[in-house]
């Protein structure tokens, strides 16, 4: 049953992401977190007993607590990613902003 | 008939003077733009003092949206064609007449390196490899004999230039070859015509199996990602 539910979910999860990348609505740099994790999942369902030993071997009690470890490492990722390209945005927007205000000054002399 | 000659130029600061050199001899009725990517060395300056003028972007974002900004400025302008040329030497304005000649009203004329055997181009088997596969894949697609799909030496008619100007791929390999998908999904046809190119006349382009393998994957994802795109 959780074979299947996960599966639908993985599912249309990479439908979700493939139509965002289709209508170029996201960026692929950002769409690849996505499509490996989903991936990862994708293969830790079909193979279970792979998942459990790995999970066993690196000292997780549950399959859950694994999940949720690795989970959070995938979110942990993805927020540094963001963080770094909004920091690239504001320094490209500071740019901008201070041309501007050199154009207007020209334009009116 | 009115020619632009567009140069993206990144840190060409070494070479950028000779093209344009180059191209006020072979090509003196052209009018030439250069767009400088936000260049950390002396581009700009070279540019201006060749009386050229130059879209001097503020930061890089890639070649792509330096084209972008030059088709927008030949939009605005009004020039029929434009005519894409590399800022580090490797394309001949010589060979930009080939181009023209041979333009026949197809709104993208591509100048191959690989289309005649005659033309002996350097690059590293991957590389190459990388460039015969994209190019198969982009023929089919486009139902055209193309060989190089990745080159940048191409002339675009003002159908062309009116739909670059508002919509120019930017991610690296997009420029060149998701260029000619979206070209094709609207209609425009596009030729390619033997020219030779040159060495590149300072710097090196990546050589090592490393870069080369990771080209050939960009390659494959660009073309996946350019297939499945809607407008």
């Amino acid at each position: 049953m959780l074979k299947v539910t996960m599966g639908v979910t993985i599912f249309f999860t990479l439908i979700f992401i493939f139509e965002l990348l289709r209508r170029k609505a996201l960026r692929e740099k950002y769409a690849f977190v996505w499509i490996v994790t989903a991936l990862v999942l994708v293969a830790g369902t079909l193979f279970p007993n792979f998942a459990i030993r790995l999970s066993t071997s690196l000292g997780f009690a549950t399959i859950a607590s694994f999940l949720m470890v690795f989970f959070g490492l995938i979110m942990l990722f993805i927020t540094m990613q963001l963080s770094l390209e909004l920091g690239k945005v504001e320094d490209q927007n500071q740019r901008l902003a201070e041309e501007l205000a050199l154009l207007k000054l020209k334009s009116v002399e | 008939m009115s020619l632009l000659v567009v140069i993206p130029a990144f840190n060409e600061a070494n070479s950028i003077g000779n093209v344009i050199q180059d191209i006020r001899i072979h090509i003196p009725s052209a009018s030439i733009l250069v767009v400088d990517d936000g260049s950390r060395d002396k581009t700009v300056q070279v540019a201006e003092s060749a009386n050229v003028n130059v879209l001097a972007l503020p930061f890089n974002v890639g070649v792509g949206g330096a084209l972008r900004a030059g088709f927008l400025y030949a939009y605005r302008n009004s020039f029929t064609q434009v005519l894409q040329i590399d800022a580090d030497g490797q394309h001949r304005a010589e060979h930009a007449k080939i181009l023209l000649e041979s333009a026949d009203g197809f709104d993208i004329v591509i100048g191959s390196r690989f289309a005649e055997s005659k033309n002996k181009y350097d690059a590293s088997i991957l590389r190459r490899l990388a460039i015969r596969l994209l190019s198969a894949a982009i023929s089919k697609i486009c139902k055209t004999k193309l060989t190089d799909v990745t080159s940048g030496f191409r002339l675009s008619s003002s159908s062309a230039i009116e739909l670059f100007m508002k919509d120019y791929p930017v991610e690296y390999l997009g420029d060149t070859v998701e260029s000619l998908v979206i070209a094709h999904k609207l209609g425009l046809s596009i030729k390619e015509v033997p020219v030779q190119m040159s060495k590149r006349e300072f710097g090196s382009p990546s050589q090592n199996v490393l870069k080369s393998s990771w080209y050939l994957v960009r390659a494959f994802l660009v073309i996946i990602l350019s297939l499945i795109h809607r407008k």
